[in-house]
């Protein structure tokens, strides 16, 4: 057979330096893409099925706004991006710092969540089998808090590490693409919150 | 320390073989070895490679292999149907039987033959089209395969549960569209249906992988001078497909999850009784189910955009305005889902905008077909074996888009909606289309994968026979469907007059296995006794035919530079380089 290639018609990069984006990043643009179509599907059940339910309880009967949860949530985003900064400048205790930060944030939020899950089960009797207005408060949230908890065992794993000392500025683009994760599941949560505890109460 | 020996420097993602230097390869000497290797291997060590490979290519094959396997079993569903349906009052298997082959055989058709065997062409093809070494991801390409590939045999497994195989077990028989509240744990006891939903979940697991990995090779791995708007028309839409794939599986995969959620959690999306809504379904369904016929022709539409021109010896005509189209044709096939519900009652403003988006959709289709035919005209064309189903999947697809704007026209839908009218036009489109697309590439690119050609010979053959058998189903199955035969009914009573037409379409069947019979011993024969292909043998002008067939591991032994669209014409052609002509 012949040579692996007839075509070395010159060696790469003799021109102009030749670049394309991180692939890590667009594999993230990509994921969120796709997750965010999923979360569509399920927030138009929830607004699809707003008032449907055949028996109660009615979300406004139950429903508590979760204040401290939600600024938890969005103020690690405010976290993480410093953290990427940080990194980015090479301040690794204070990356590490940030990151932590991240970290017990996103755990308060996710502790509140549970608090109010607890509390609708166990005093107000909404379960998922409830009624309509059960079915998908369960799946909404619970869709949202699932990957919540995905991306804090990522962080934590990056924690850990970065406790042992084995994060440095080299791996600004993974943690880069980490953090775009993040992002994302907090700016859903600014949807999911708008459209289940103030347009649907 | 517990980390001691994680050393995070290290790139664990990237696979070791993207690393190594670009020009310590000697080209020659890489190929001799991997051939040397592979004779010498025993069994063993080539089915461990094949297993734990993360090879673009042989990840490709794999998936072309995997849906040709259930080709044929989703054929012999076929079959048994269309024997089944061949005469009025015929007993050949029972309603329940039938019900199940004719989900079982939806469902594997779209999930587990088209759909991987595009990623299985967009997987060995796309990269070495960009003069990469690899996707961008390799161990999800590997991890997506055998996801999918999971799934397939999930799906299977079915027959062997409940009454076992003779009775086609606890195979799903709630259709491929599975329209509640059929899926209710009521109406739908046992696990047939969870078998449907589990194995549709895991395989858009699979598809949104892959899809993924393909639109980031695309957009972060091209050859230097690879721009953009030098990319070759394939990549392009693999790249419009993948974008589609995203927004098209997770709709699909969130009402999978829902359904599961109804079935084992006490849910109650889909629950009328509890105020839940089948129509709901219904737009879930097919908010997936239209763009997904897209995501399935757009890869057939590529690879008439190779196809075509090499063998009419002329560059594409348009170039712009098939990328132009292609992405209009992926925005517009998120807007016209609900031509399938018509009949459902969507009210006047509802059909009017299903009506207008799905006829505004054929614009840019037909943009495509006279670029085609202006492609053609002129050209020095060659009926070459790939040329001839090309030619058939123009006319083919052609009629199949006519038939689709019939059933657009909401007051004729209500008269056709749910009757073999409907079965042949998208058998049309499916078969017609798709399906001669695919024979098209496949004998297009074996010979860059196997490094011989299929003969052309059986192959015209192949053409011959299959487009008879085709054009004896599909064409005649419009009648009874005009007629008023409805589809998913298991037999009929013999003075409605549909009789011969069904008769016809059966007795087609015969020749379409004679045909698909002439290509498989074609593939199998040709892989040991066909004539030698060498790196070129269509003198085509895409990168893939600048590396030897089959390529070596690392596609390239120098990673290509490329100043314009057609990059070995320039190589061929240097006192005439297209870089003259493109803008
Ligand atoms: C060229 C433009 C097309 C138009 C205008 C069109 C139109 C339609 C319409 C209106 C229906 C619904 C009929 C009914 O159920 O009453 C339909 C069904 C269908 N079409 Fe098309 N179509 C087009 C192209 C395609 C393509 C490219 C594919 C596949 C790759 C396709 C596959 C299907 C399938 C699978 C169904 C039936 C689904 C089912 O009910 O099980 N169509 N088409
Ligand atoms: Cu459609």
């Amino acid at each position: 057979m012949s040579s692996a290639s007839i075509l070395p018609l010159e060696p790469s990069g003799a021109q102009a330096p030749w670049t394309q984006p991180y692939r890590g990043t667009v594999g993230m643009a990509c994921l969120i893409i796709a997750e965010s179509a999923i979360f569509i599907i399920f927030i138009v059940a929830y607004i699809f099925y707003l008032g449907k339910s055949l028996t109660g309880p009615a979300p406004d009967q139950v429903l508590e706004v979760p204040i401290v949860g939600t600024i938890c949530l969005l103020s690690s985003s405010i976290t993480v991006h410093l953290a990427v900064l940080k990194l980015r400048q090479a301040k690794l205790r204070a990356f590490t710092f940030w990151l932590a930060g991240t970290v017990i944030l996103g755990t308060i939020f996710l502790l509140s969540t549970a608090q109010e899950w607890y509390r609708l089960i166990y005093e107000k009797g909404l379960s998922l089998q409830t009624n309509l207005f059960g079915t998908t408060y369960y799946s909404l949230v619970g869709l949202h808090a699932s990957h919540v908890i995905v991306g804090l065992i990522m962080l934590s794993l990056t924690l850990l590490l970065a406790l042992f000392g084995r994060v440095n500025e080299h791996h600004l683009e993974k943690f880069d693409t980490l953090s775009l994760y993040w992002h994302f599941v907090d700016g859903v949560w600014v949807v999911v919150f708008t459209v289940v505890y103030i347009v649907g109460r | 320390m517990p980390f001691e020996n994680f050393d995070l420097t290290r790139d664990y993602l990237t696979h070791p073989r993207e690393k190594t230097p670009v020009s310590t390869i000697p080209a020659v000497k890489g190929v001799d070895e991997t051939q040397a290797t592979q004779h010498a291997r025993l069994p063993a060590g080539v089915i461990h490679e094949w297993l734990t490979t993360v090879d673009h290519k042989k990840i490709g094959i794999m998936y072309i292999v995997y849906a040709l396997i259930f080709l044929v079993i989703g054929g012999i569903e076929a079959t048994l149907m269309r024997i089944q349906l061949a005469v009025p009052n015929n007993h050949f298997v029972s309603p329940q039987v039938y019900n199940r082959l004719f989900t079982m055989h939806g469902t594997t058709m779209i999930f587990f033959v088209a759909m991987p065997i595009m990623f299985g062409f967009g997987n060995y093809m796309v990269p070495i089209m960009i003069g990469a070494r690899d996707m961008a991801f390799p161990r999800l390409n590997a991890f997506s395969f055998w996801v999918s590939a999971f799934a397939g045999v999930l799906l299977y497994f079915s027959y062997l549960g409940g009454s076992g195989l003779y009775a086609a077990g606890s195979a799903p028989d709630v259709g491929w569209f599975a329209y509640a509240p059929l899926t209710a744990k009521v109406f739908s006891p046992g696990h047939s249906t969870d078998y449907w939903t589990l194995s549709i979940l895991l395989s858009g697991v699979g598809s949104i992988g892959t899809a993924l990995n393909i639109v980031t090779t695309t957009l972060c791995m091209r050859c230097p001078g690879m721009k953009l708007s030098r990319m070759p028309l394939l990549v392009w839409i693999y790249l419009v497909m993948g974008g589609l794939v995203f927004v098209t599986i997770s709709p699909l995969t969130a009402a999978q999850i829902m359904l599961t959620l109804d079935r084992y959690l006490g849910a109650h999306f889909f629950d009328t009784q509890a105020g839940g809504s089948a129509v709901l379904w219904m737009h879930f369904f097919w908010i997936f189910g239209h763009p997904e016929v897209y995501v399935l022709i757009l890869p057939a539409f590529a690879f008439m955009n190779e196809i075509v021109p090499v063998f009419s010896r002329k560059a594409i005509f348009g170039y712009p305005a098939m990328v132009a189209a292609s992405v209009c044709i992926g925005f517009i096939s998120l807007s016209v889902w609900a031509h399938h519900m018509f009949t459902v009652g969507l009210g006047a403003a509802g059909n009017t905008f299903f009506v207008f988006a799905t006829m505004v959709i054929s614009v840019p289709t037909g943009i495509k077909i006279f670029n085609w035919l202006a492609t053609i005209w002129g050209g020095r064309v060659v009926f070459a074996t790939p040329m001839l189903f090309a030619a058939g999947f123009l006319f083919q697809f052609l009629i199949a888009g006519l038939t689709g704007i019939i059933l657009a026209v909401a007051p004729f839908d209500w008269q056709l909606h749910n009757t073999y009218f409907v079965v042949a036009h998208f058998h049309y489109v499916i078969v017609g289309g798709i399906l001669f697309a695919l024979f098209a590439s496949f004998y297009y690119w074996y010979p860059k994968m196997t490094g011989r050609m299929m003969s052309e010979k059986l192959g015209k053959w192949h053409f011959v026979l299959f487009i008879i058998g085709f054009h004896l189903t599909f064409d005649f199955m419009h009648i009874p469907g005009l007629l008023g035969m409805p589809r998913q009914i298991y037999t009929y009573e013999a003075d409605r007059g549909w009789g011969t037409w069904n008769l016809i379409a059966s007795i087609g069947v015969i020749f379409q296995i004679a045909g698909v019979l002439c290509f498989v011993y074609n593939l199998v024969s040709s892989y040991y006794r066909g004539k030698v292909a060498g790196p070129d043998p269509w003198d085509a002008w895409t990168l893939e035919w600048s590396t030897s067939s089959p390529p070596p591991e690392y596609n390239f032994a120098v990673l290509p530079t490329v100043r314009s669209r057609r990059p070995l014409w320039d190589l061929k052609h240097p006192e005439d380089p297209d870089s003259d002509y493109e803008i």
